[in-house]
């Protein structure tokens, strides 16, 4: 692998144009993925909102759940801290002026959560697979995704039901499409495939062991050859494994089942970065009403 | 006779009161390897006469080097090699497989001198494409059948010492070869063994082709180690040996002392015995006078048994008398901490009017990052561009960094080369032991045609002492140099080699951790319990709790 740059072709092309306004082009992710956020939460807000007033008039919470129960007022402030998490949190700051690609990252992944909490499956599933193609770990937030548009369009998760497996059927085909729409394009601008062992051959075996804010580094830097093998795949599954128990369990709340796969990815993926840590601590707001 | 073996012996006194030895054995042998199956090996030894058939070697340069060359105090050497070992050969067209014969020829090279070259792979082979040209016959310059690589962690000793000196016709019986005394060659501030086979013309007509065996040996005994602080030098000083005989299967074998003049004034040295003649000739820009003895002339050994040339200083040596050589190097590297450094190359042409260029090769390895984009070069304040560069990046664990540059050195100037570089941190299988002793860096190579002072003449290869033959010269005008710096040692970050244990639990804990929050809070339920009266011990508590007046459970 080369060893000094790891960045996807179509990143680096983009960035042969916008070298000389690096910094303002990094300002500008941010304030997008800010935006991005803002209007996602307050869309998901309305609907949660619609939600908890056709549970209380149908009578089904506890009685002594008043402390619990938001109330307009804090929801109309929502978005706003959402956004503000986001644009204040000192970790958004360190990644912008060191000019660290993952604002791109974050960026892709808020218009992602933009794309499907107002429910067009075309525009998440094209957002997702430029997430995925960049780092490959975006991957498993297919599943809360494709939840959150079940629910969207009233399809009940049984997987009996035919209308479930048509509509997943559907999301993966757009979403596969994608990915190898962009992939085939990356091919096209360097004309031979040496990309993906170098960037996603690179994410899956771990052999740059710089320290970073991770668990994978010092842990293979102090491991024997034989094991290694066995260990980076070790690794690799625990960021993947917790999907799906988590989407059984979750299954009802696909907005939160986003927001702590999010949060295990940005802990156990290999290469993580602060920027990843600051685009989790963005939707903590969200659910400020359950540890009031 | 079909095979020819020449010695000789060159004795060059040092500024500073240090001399300089070296030996040359060439022996030159006129039959084709490559082409039919030769099987009576005389003088030519067999094991490299066959190497070279069975793996299609075009031309082989090994080099093994303890110590270093000081350029700005000893001058201009005649023949230098960097630090550690050097191996760089040339193919024929007809092998196929070059990386399959490169790493056959060093495993069978490091059985033959007891060196470790089996070191030798893939991430410290490189394949220059303007440094290393065929210093022998042929034609066609495809540079991927060139493989080139130093190892500069290399320590030379008796046991690489050995194998050499087999090697030779002789051995160290007979001939100049009796003075290669393990104890005093070693015991020495600079000590080079070098072994050259290249194709060579038989004749001027060129229509055949020869294979020449050169083996050189340089060392430097330094007046205050060797010499006991005394200046005054004699073979037997040196060696702890005299020359009694010629070797009896050499058809030339002489001793020559560098007696030239500094200044135009007269002798510098006083050579014992009297030579039976003197030779002159323009060596590496500077007309040089040499005290000739010729070990086969009967007339040598008429007086004494043994011959012990002495030296002697004439008046004393001082310091404004340091020869500046044309071009000279130094490289460091600079920088603080154990993330990023940087390496400077300052190249030195000291020629009062012309300007010449010189071709640098930087051999990096891969755990040190370089950034290319923060190369610099600057001349006399101002930056000087290179003509020609070729950059081949480092592969992690596969192939070194490659940076060959050709870059024009204005008269009387300093260039200074700069390059930043970023450490990596290895796998803790990969330090060598004692790792904080650092990483060595091999040297870079520099190569160029130095104009000289003086117009030489063309001289008859065959003839001429050492130096001037093994490097081509197209006109008098100029002569080609090939200069190494100093090799660089850098600490990388190194783990903590006594925890390995504790870091995998610390890891596996924060995983386990984590795991385990996930497992519970995702198959955890809730039942509703109605508390139970309780059994006998807690209706025994209780009656305790009342009589002590407490609640009860």
């Amino acid at each position: 692998f080369p060893s000094a740059l790891f960045q996807t072709p179509l990143i680096i092309y983009l960035f042969h144009f916008l070298i000389d306004y690096a910094e303002m082009v990094f300002m500008i992710t941010d304030v997008l993925t800010a935006v991005a956020l803002y209007l996602a939460i307050q869309d998901f807000n309305k609907v949660v909102f619609k939600k908890q007033k056709l549970l209380i008039e149908l009578d089904k919470y506890a009685p002594d759940v008043a402390e619990l129960i938001q109330t307009p007022k804090e929801m109309h402030y929502t978005p706003l801290k959402v956004a503000l998490f986001y644009l204040l949190n000192p970790y958004t700051v360190m990644s912008c002026v060191a000019k660290s690609t993952c604002a791109i990252n974050n960026t892709v992944i808020a218009f992602f959560i933009l794309a499907t909490i107002k429910g067009s499956a075309f525009l998440s599933a094209v957002f997702l697979a430029l997430a995925t193609y960049q780092s490959l770990y975006p991957l498993t937030l297919f599943a809360p995704a494709l939840l959150y548009l079940l629910q969207r369009q009233f399809i009940p998760v049984k997987l009996k039901s035919k209308g479930f497996w048509l509509y997943t059927m559907q999301y993966a085909a757009l979403y596969l499409c994608s990915l190898v729409v962009i992939i085939c394009l990356s091919f096209f601008l360097l004309n031979s495939w040496d990309f993906i062992p170098s960037v996603y051959g690179f994410i899956l075996s771990v052999p740059d062991l710089t320290p970073n804010i991770g668990l994978f580094w010092y842990f293979f830097a102090e491991m024997f050859e034989h094991f290694s093998l066995f260990f980076v795949c070790v690794f690799q599954i625990n960021v993947f494994f917790y999907t799906i128990p988590l989407a059984i369990k979750l299954k009802e709340h696909p907005v939160f089942f986003l927001f702590v796969q999010i949060a295990i990815i940005s802990i156990f993926k290999s290469y993580p970065t602060v920027g990843d840590i600051a685009l989790y601590m963005a939707f903590l707001p969200v659910w400020s009403h359950l540890y009031r | 006779r079909p095979d020819v073996l020449r010695e000789e012996l060159l004795l060059s006194p040092l500024p500073a009161g240090d001399v300089a030895a070296t030996f040359q054995f060439r022996t030159r042998w006129d039959a084709d390897l490559q082409r039919g199956a030769v099987s009576h090996y005389r003088l030519f030894p067999k094991a490299l006469g066959r190497l070279v058939a069975a793996l299609g070697v075009r031309e082989l340069h090994l080099a093994l080097t303890q110590g270093f060359w000081r350029t700005r105090t000893w001058g201009q050497p005649p023949l230098q090699a960097p630090a550690g070992a050097e191996l760089w050969v040339w193919f024929q067209p007809t092998v196929t497989d070059v990386d399959k014969a490169w790493k056959e020829l060093s495993n069978i090279l490091s059985g033959i001198f007891c060196a470790s070259l089996n070191f030798i792979d893939s991430t410290n082979t490189v394949t220059p494409t303007a440094s290393f040209k065929p210093l022998g016959l042929g034609n066609g310059t495809d540079h991927h059948l060139l493989r080139y690589a130093v190892l500069p962690r290399e320590v030379v000793c008796t046991e690489n010492l050995t194998p050499w000196k087999k090697l030779l016709p002789c051995g160290s019986k007979a001939g100049l070869a009796v003075l290669l005394k393990a104890e005093r060659l070693f015991h020495s501030s600079y000590h080079s063994q070098a072994v050259h086979i290249r194709p060579i013309c038989r004749d001027a007509s060129c229509l055949a082709v020869s294979w020449e065996l050169r083996q050189t040996l340089t060392v430097v005994f330094d007046s205050f180690a060797s010499g006991q602080g005394k200046k005054d030098w004699s073979l037997f000083r040196m060696f702890s040996r005299t020359l009694t005989d010629a070797c009896p299967l050499a058809s030339q074998s002489k001793v020559y002392v560098d007696i030239s003049p500094k200044n135009k004034e007269k002798e510098l040295l006083e050579v014992t015995p009297p030579p039976a003649s003197l030779h002159e000739a323009v060596v590496q820009g500077e007309k040089r006078t040499y005290a000739v003895y010729d070990l086969l002339s009967p007339l040598l050994f008429n007086t004494s048994r043994s011959l012990n040339v002495q030296l002697k200083w004439t008046r004393p040596q001082d310091s404004s008398e340091l020869p500046t050589p044309v071009l000279h190097a130094h490289r460091y590297v600079s920088g603080y901490g154990l993330q990023t450094g940087e390496i400077s190359t300052l190249i030195y042409n000291t020629h009062p009017y012309r300007a010449f260029p010189v071709i640098l090769l930087e051999t990096v390895p891969w755990y040190l990052r370089l950034y290319v984009h923060t190369l610099t070069i600057i001349t006399k304040g101002k930056e000087n561009k290179p003509s020609y560069i070729h950059y081949q990046p480092a592969q992690d664990r596969r192939r070194p960094h490659l940076l060959e540059m050709l870059i024009q050195l204005p008269a009387n100037s300093i260039t200074k080369i700069t390059i930043q570089f970023e450490r990596a941190l290895l796998k803790w299988t990969e330090y060598p032991p004692d790792p904080n002793h650092g990483f060595y860096v091999g040297s870079s190579v520099l190569s160029a045609l130095v104009p000289s002072i003086i117009a030489m003449k063309e001289v008859d290869m065959e003839q001429s002492p050492l130096f001037t033959s093994l490097f081509p010269s197209s006109d008098g005008s100029s002569y080609f140099v090939r200069l190494y710096t100093e090799p660089l040692l850098v600490n990388l970050p190194t783990p903590d080699f006594s925890m390995p244990y504790n870091v995998i639990c610390l890891t596996c804990t924060v995983v386990a951790v984590c795991y385990g929050s996930f497992y519970n809070l995702l198959t955890r339920t809730f039942h509703v319990e109605e508390p139970s009266r309780g059994g006998l011990a807690k209706r025994l508590a209780n009656i305790i709790r009342k009589l002590r007046g407490v609640p009860p459970l």
